[in-house]
């Protein structure tokens, strides 16, 4: 048991490691000028998609959302094709025509990050009904904000799954804020996981920096659902470090809550625990860090399409 | 040749494309139990179960966006929208997602989904569940667009649409559902997208009329075809994609054009399909390009005020006289 927990500790370590670095430059990137248009950020909530994509198995699905790129990091999604998609170039995920928050990779069975507050959870739940017509075993997990919850695709979503015992998991990453409105003043019920009530499925609210309990109860939800157990609300509790996205200085917060929150950091929280030994984390530490450099790299490198791949993926034959 | 009627050309299209490939399933609200608020899906529950049948709760937006999940995962989604009135509500799903998902992947991601729903006024049914907005639909890039006008239109279509790999939206007249056409074969036959059918041919006017417009104008060119007065009536069938060709060509030839729709006159079909072809036929015109359709008001309850403001055979062939 301990020796399996060291071994996941290790995985975990990688994913959030990779996430955080990842992010780290697309944010260079665009404090340089080389990144058109805007990126949202995940640094902060690295644990979430860490725990909650290890709980999944292969042929899985998740969807996600405008603050994607964890979440594509943790399916496994080419660090290669994400940066150069970010940078708009002809060799990312979608040859630079759906940019930091359309970056889709079916091959990892990622669904897709949405531009649309909460327009990815009925997609997400399409496909759970697509597992259940097809008995073909997988679970998906639809990640969104706390903001999401307040879309109505939210709660049509969560009642038809729930009606129907669709094999998907709604996870509310709750960093807090709507950009600039903090959830607490626009929800009266905080604890956002009792909303679940409502639809007759398990709700639960977790810590989401401590990613061994965003995996453990993951991984629950994941096992009912695959036996025909239905729907799972999880609510992690988490905060975003940067602003709404790369250049919101994010005035409106408290600086005292925003350091509380950095004390909580993810990763140092599953340093603490002393599970990964130096030498391990800096082999981890160098492999990931050449798997960044070579990904700043190729998206520098890749060039731009030419104009007239803008005229094709309109339709397909 | 049989005679039957449009709700059943398009039962009879849903059913031949489920019995042939079990990833077609149909969704939406009250489609399972009553089989359809207007008959369309009658005896499918019976026949292929709960979960190719499913009725949904009222949640046009969450619904729909299933069926988009669905459709991009391995299945072939026919979602019904009860009224075409409904397509607003779940717009997000319709326009920012289904429609842009496989430009957005870089091709990676097809949606082969059809979304059908009734259009049109008749029916004293007042102002949200009578228009005919497939202008909306067109508008948006990534969306097939289809306007069936008779039984034999609406199954040949709905079948090709069913067999696409796009997402398609299928606009079924109300007024249409109960009419009965001749269908002159029993097979299994698709309508290709983009091909517009000559309904009559004639030389002293073109005329391009739409779904339940082309059915009301048909009337009218026979009654004046004993006059001696010769229309060529054309059918575009699909909206997107367009076929300007046969239209063009027609206009050439008679060196008028009338473009009847119902839809709401302003920033609407009409103007568009002028448009779209005028560069090519404007040396052609013997007149100006004329245009008939819905006046630009809500459309009101009273069967006094709402019948005034759509085209009728009366008005229609006043437009023909006055053009010939």
């Amino acid at each position: 048991m301990e020796d399996n927990k060291k071994v996941l500790a290790k995985k975990f370590y990688e994913v959030m490691y990779r996430m955080r670095r990842f992010e780290e430059e697309v944010f260079e990137f665009y404090k340089k000028g080389m990144m058109p248009g805007l990126a949202h950020l995940y640094l902060g909530e690295e644990a979430i998609a860490t725990g909650a994509c290890a709980a999944l198995d292969k042929n899985d699905y998740i969807a996600s959302t405008h603050r994607g790129h964890g979440h594509l990091v943790g399916r496994g999604a080419d660090l290669n094709k994400m940066m150069a998609e970010i940078l708009g170039k002809k060799d990312g995920y979608s040859k630079g025509k759906g940019g930091s928050m359309h970056i889709m990779a079916l091959d990892k069975g990622i669904l897709g990050a949405n531009g649309i507050v909460g327009g990815g959870i009925p997609i997400a739940t399409g496909a759970a009904y697509k597992s259940k017509y097809k008995e073909s075993g997988e679970v998906t997990i639809a990640f969104f904000g706390d903001s999401a919850s307040n879309q109505g695709t939210f709660h049509e979503s969560i009642n038809m799954a729930s009606a129907w015992d669709l094999p998907i998991i709604y996870i509310i990453e709750n960093n807090c804020f709507g950009i600039s409105v903090d959830i607490r003043k626009v929800t009266k019920e905080h604890q956002l996981s009792k909303r679940s009530v409502g639809y007759g499925i398990e709700g639960v609210t977790i810590n989401g920096n401590d990613v061994f309990e965003v995996y453990e109860t993951v991984s629950k939800a994941v096992e009912k659902a695959r036996k025909g157990g239905g729907p799972t609300l999880i609510e992690c509790k988490t905060y975003r470090w940067q602003g709404h996205h790369v250049g919101d200085p994010a005035t409106y917060r408290d600086k005292k809550e925003l350091e509380t929150w950095k004390a909580k950091d993810p990763i140092k929280n599953l340093l603490k625990l002393e599970l990964i030994d130096e030498r391990e984390i800096n082999e981890i530490e160098e492999k990931v860090e050449n798997e960044i450099k070579e990904a700043v790299k190729f998206a520098e490198d890749s060039p731009y399409a030419e104009i007239e791949e803008a005229y094709t993926d309109v339709f397909v034959d | 040749m049989r005679n039957i009627m449009y709700r059943d050309a398009i039962l009879e299209a849903l059913d031949e494309e489920m019995a042939r490939d079990e990833n077609v399933f149909v969704m939406g609200e009250d489609v399972g139990t009553i089989g359809g608020n207007f008959k369309c899906t009658a005896g499918l529950l019976e026949k292929y179960g709960d979960l190719r049948v499913k009725d949904t709760p009222i949640s046009e937006s969450g619904f729909v966006g299933l069926g988009i999940g669905a459709a991009i995962t391995g299945l072939r989604p026919v979602v019904e929208l009860m009224f075409g009135d409904f397509m607003m509500v779940a717009m997000d799903q319709i326009c920012n997602q289904a429609a842009k998902i496989t430009y957005m992947s870089g091709g990676q991601v097809r949606v082969p989904m059809v979304i059908r729903m009734p259009i049109g006024g008749g029916r004293s049914s007042a102002a949200q569940h009578s228009q005919s907005f497939y202008a909306w639909a067109a508008h948006c890039p990534g969306l097939k667009v289809v306007v069936p006008s008779t039984a034999a239109e609406a199954k040949g279509l709905l079948k090709t649409a069913i067999r696409d790999n796009n997402p398609v939206l299928f606009f079924e007249h109300k007024m249409l559902y109960t009419e009965k056409f001749d269908l002159t074969s029993d097979e299994d036959y698709t309508i290709p997208f983009g091909q517009a059918r000559i309904v009559n041919e004639g030389d002293d006017i073109t005329i391009v009329a739409t779904s339940m417009m082309l059915v009301k104008t048909e009337k009218v060119v026979k009654k004046l075809k004993q006059e001696g007065i010769n229309v060529e009536l054309i059918d575009p069938r699909t909206l997107v994609p367009f076929d300007k060709e046969t239209i063009i060509k027609s206009v050439e030839k008679t060196g008028k054009l009338l473009i009847i729709d119902e839809g709401h006159k302003s920033y609407g079909i009409s103007g568009e399909i002028t448009m779209k072809i005028m560069d090519d036929i404007f040396y052609s015109l013997d007149a100006p390009v004329k245009r008939l359709g819905t006046a630009d008001v809500p459309l009101p309850f009273s069967p006094a005020l709402e019948f005034p403001l759509i085209p009728d055979e009366k008005d229609i062939e006043k437009a023909i006289r006055e053009m010939i």
